[in-house]
């Protein structure tokens, strides 16, 4: 399904909870909603599924308005966040609420409960209340019952929140596979970055209300169009006095400007590891630390502290060691504007002479 | 698309039925009582509180309301503490009993007392040998009073204490606390909210209460006469506006308590 | 040590306060023999009392269960409410707890009475509504009102609205959503509010008394039957209905205790 929405508007009180968003999916796809907690993802689900009523603004359904259609008309799965499953009902029930309430004949529903089932790796569990189910399994059930009145569009909040972390990996590929077969378009809301990046075709990411950027993962990743996204995707350092860094000097041309540093534009090592030692800074080494398949080390150059990784296969650094640092680059950004820079000095300076 | 029309009236339908039910049943009886109270002027009013035997029953009602609570804030607090602490053969039993003062008709526990109580009864004539009545005095009414209000401060110290995290004791004792001072710094604290609930929604019952006293109380005008049979006798002498301004002042009183008891709960579980 | 103490001194608090009693009221009944119990309690005007209380406790428990349910939903749930109203509301439900049953039947008979305004206009209609059943029935109605809301409350607020919208999602509108989704989460809690009404309306004393009047054969219930056979100096018949009232009690008591497992596992 064809999903639009303009300028949406929604109010709890005083409190704005979504301000002037617009957006539109394409047929097919799967979308994350990607934010910090209370930035006003999950209203923004909410309003989708007519579960929350927009104060402004239009939501369209392959060309058709639909703001005045109740929850039960718009034709829409949605996964809630713990899952809301009907305690009293078995898993077989649970599926089959929606086509019982759709009217759909006995023989159907037990058709299309027994083929959920199997899709979704539930069988044997058929007769099982929610309480004696993994929270996997529930989450699965949650699935199969939101996919059985064959929606054209399913709605996903939080849906992997209440998992363990190693469930969780193995069920996001498999939501991801899943969505992929069924070729359902799908929204999903998280506050988990891995997770968007790791699952969604595109990335929306929303903070306080407003749509600050959409895209795919790595669109976002490489060109972050406000401060916020870039702060808010990867691990970041911001340097409040960036043009005292070597490479970067030219930043005092437009004053305020900070740097927003990734630890992956980041090198660090001893002298002989660096060819162009006219790129790089010195600095020493102040703590380091094991991350299981990486160092995660930190360095000050001067007042200025930033973090790195360092794969295992170099030399160990110890925290006192003198190191160079090379920048490859920054995120530059003031109260009018933003920019990639990548470090000035990076290239060979007189190359002729060598 | 007609099940939706058809779920809209419906609702409709329910909403206003429902909030009629409640405004006509709650509400307006409530302003009815103020209204007729202050319906012969501000002056029939103030004549009709201030007249000496409705003063002196109001007071006799709040002064004896005041000594059950007492007692139940303590018989409730050990009950309560023996009944989630201690596990004894019957336990289940005395708990399921506590209930029994609500379960029971008010008119019933009046009978009871005054079977058991009576100038015939062992206890009456064991009383009368020391020199003084149980029945038809204020004792008997405490007695009611109490019966009647009895489960109130027990059910609101059980769930607290229920909840108290056995870790928060053992914290004490690791920090060297004897077993007396634990339970006045950390349980007793924990409990005082249900104490203090409790003691005041039983306060509020204890005034009002009417059938278990009156058969017991003999309801002598200016001694053994409570409020609430004050405004009976009013109501039977033909007398609506002063038992309705008997009426308002305990029902302002018991509306504050609630008030109090609302403010205190929502701040609590508020936080 | 200790705790014998105050095991020991419970049981004898509860053995004084409680029990005692019961069994004195059990004995009294019985004083002039079983004879004796079964005269008091097959006497014409205690089986019109017993059949009054009956009727009145029927008619209030079932209007005061339908409206306390959805009055429950409505404070919790509904968005068509505000905030603010739904929080007066909600204090106003507790109202008739602070109210002295006495008080209670005044008002009633201070709005409906033969001499206000409203009274007379019905009874010229020849509807009868105080010293008649309807009064009565009203009396108890308000009496009983917060016991199904304060039950019902809590659990619907437990539970959450998401397993509702989720019936929602599926296409189902709030008739069904209510039957198959909310009643099996409430229900227990509901029996139990039941229980503690039907309990209530057959001990209602002071506002029944104010408002019927007590008249034999005609408004008289079980207990204002105890309260005129007390006054009479009757006290062997009055422990003869007494002890059916409080055996009735006992037995909702049990029931309640009952109920309250169901809830617990629900």
């Amino acid at each position: 399904m064809h999903v639009e929405v303009r300028g949406l508007n929604k109010k709890f009180g005083t409190f704005q909870a979504v301000k002037d968003v617009s957006f539109h999916i394409a047929k097919g796809q799967l979308i994350g909603l990607l934010g910090p907690s209370g930035g006003g993802k999950t209203s923004i689900l909410r309003m989708l599924a007519g579960l929350e009523t927009p104060d402004e603004g239009d939501i369209v359904f392959h060309g058709q308005r639909v703001n005045d259609l109740p929850p039960q008309e718009r034709g829409i799965g949605f996964v809630f966040q713990n899952y809301a499953l009907f305690k009293h009902m078995t898993v077989a029930e649970n599926i089959a609420f929606g086509l019982e309430v759709k009217k759909w004949p006995k023989a159907k529903i037990k058709a299309r409960v027994a083929e959920l089932v199997e899709l979704t790796g539930l069988k044997g569990f058929e007769s099982r209340y929610p309480h004696q189910l993994s929270g996997g399994q529930r989450q699965r059930v949650a699935f199969a019952r939101a996919l059985a009145p064959e929606p054209q569009l399913l709605l996903l909040d939080e849906p992997f929140a209440a998992i363990d972390a190693k469930i969780r990996h193995e069920l996001r590929s498999w939501l991801r596979e899943m969505i992929d077969r069924l070729g359902i378009t799908s929204i999903f809301v998280t506050h988990d970055q891995d997770e968007a990046i790791e699952v969604a075709d595109e990335i929306m990411i929303i903070n306080q209300g407003r749509l600050e950027q959409k895209g795919s993962p790595w669109e976002i990743y490489k060109d972050p169009q406000t401060p916020f996204v870039a702060g808010f995707i990867g691990e970041s350092t911001i340097v409040e006095d960036i043009a005292s860094l070597r490479g970067f000097a030219d930043t005092l041309t437009w004053p305020g400007t900070k740097g927003l540093i990734r630890p992956e534009y980041i090198e660090v090592g001893k002298e002989h590891e660096f060819p162009l030692l006219s790129a790089t800074e010195t600095g020493r080494v102040k703590h380091i630390h094991f991350r299981g398949s990486e160092w995660l080390v930190e360095v000050e150059i001067g007042a200025i502290k930033l973090v790195t990784y360092r794969s295992l296969e170099k030399e160990v650094l110890h925290p006192g060691d003198a190191v160079h640092v090379l920048v490859h680059r920054a995120y530059l950004f003031n109260d009018n504007d933003s920019w990639v820079m990548e470090n000035k000095l990076k290239e060979d300076p007189m190359p002729v002479h060598i | 698309m007609t099940n939706m029309l058809q779920s809209r009236w419906w609702s409709w339908g329910f909403r206003s039925a429902v909030l009629i039910y409640f405004v006509l049943l709650i509400v307006f009886p409530i302003l009815g009582i103020y209204g007729q109270s202050l319906s012969g002027g501000w002056h029939a009013f103030t004549d009709n509180v201030t007249e000496a035997l409705a003063w002196k029953a109001v007071l006799l009602t709040v002064k004896l309301a005041l000594i059950s609570t007492a007692i139940n804030a303590a018989i409730g607090t050990m009950a309560a503490w023996v009944l989630i602490r201690y596990r004894f053969p019957g336990r289940r039993l005395l708990n399921s009993l506590v209930d029994l003062p609500f379960a029971l008709p008010t008119a019933v526990v009046g009978l009871m007392i005054l079977l058991l109580l009576g100038p015939r009864s062992p206890v009456g004539q064991g009383a009368e040998a020391l020199g003084f009545t149980i029945l038809f005095h204020e004792p008997a009414i405490v007695i009611a009073m109490v019966f009647v209000t009895f489960p109130f401060v027990i059910r609101a110290v059980q769930p607290l204490l229920e909840e108290l995290d056995a870790s928060e004791e053992e914290a004490a004792y690791t920090m060297g606390a004897s077993p007396a001072r634990t339970f006045f710094r950390v349980i007793l604290p924990c409990m005082t909210p249900g104490i203090a609930s409790g003691a005041m929604l039983a306060f509020s019952r204890a005034l009002a209460e009417f059938g278990a006293v009156v058969l017991v109380a003999g309801n002598i005008p200016g001694k053994t006469l409570i409020a609430s049979v004050y405004i009976f006798g009013e109501i039977e002498s033909d007398n609506p506006a002063g038992a309705a301004a008997v009426s308002v002042l305990l029902l302002t009183l018991s509306f504050a308590i609630l008030w109090i008891v609302h403010f205190v709960q929502t701040r609590r579980t508020g936080r | 040590m200790m705790r014998r103490l105050w095991i020991g001194l419970t049981v004898l608090v509860f053995g004084l306060l409680l029990v005692i009693p019961v069994i004195r009221i059990a004995q009294g009944a019985f004083d002039a023999g079983w004879s004796g119990f079964w005269r008091g309690l097959t006497r014409p005007e205690a089986l019109h009392a017993l059949l009054m209380t009956g009727i009145i406790a029927v008619v209030a428990t079932v209007v005061n269960a339908f409206f306390g349910v959805m009055l429950s939903l409505y404070l919790v749930r509904a968005t068509w409410l505000g905030r603010r109203l739904k929080r007066l509301m909600n204090s106003l439900v507790d109202l008739p707890f602070a109210v002295s049953p006495v008080i209670g039947g005044l008002m009633i008979v201070l709005l409906l009475g033969p001499d206000t305004a409203l009274g007379g206009l019905l009874g010229r209609a020849g509807i009868d509504i105080v010293y008649a059943l309807p009064g009565m029935v009203i009396a108890t109605l308000f009496v009983t009102f917060p016991l199904v809301v304060r039950e019902v409350m809590p659990v619907l607020q437990e539970i959450g609205s998401q397993q509702e919208e989720a019936a929602h999602m599926m296409g189902a509108y709030a008739w069904t959503t209510f039957w198959r989704v909310t009643w099996p989460s409430i229900r227990w809690s509901v029996v139990y509010g039941v229980v503690l009404t039907v309990a209530r309306c057959l001990g209602e004393f002071g506002a029944v008394l104010v408002v019927s009047g007590n008249i034999l054969f005609k408004t008289q219930t079980a207990t204002t039957l105890v309260y005129q056979d007390v006054e009479n100096f009757n006290l062997t018949a009055a422990n003869a209905v007494a002890l059916a009232l409080a055996a009735g009690s006992v037995l909702l008591l049990l029931f309640m205790e009952w109920a309250k497992s169901r809830k617990e596992v629900h």
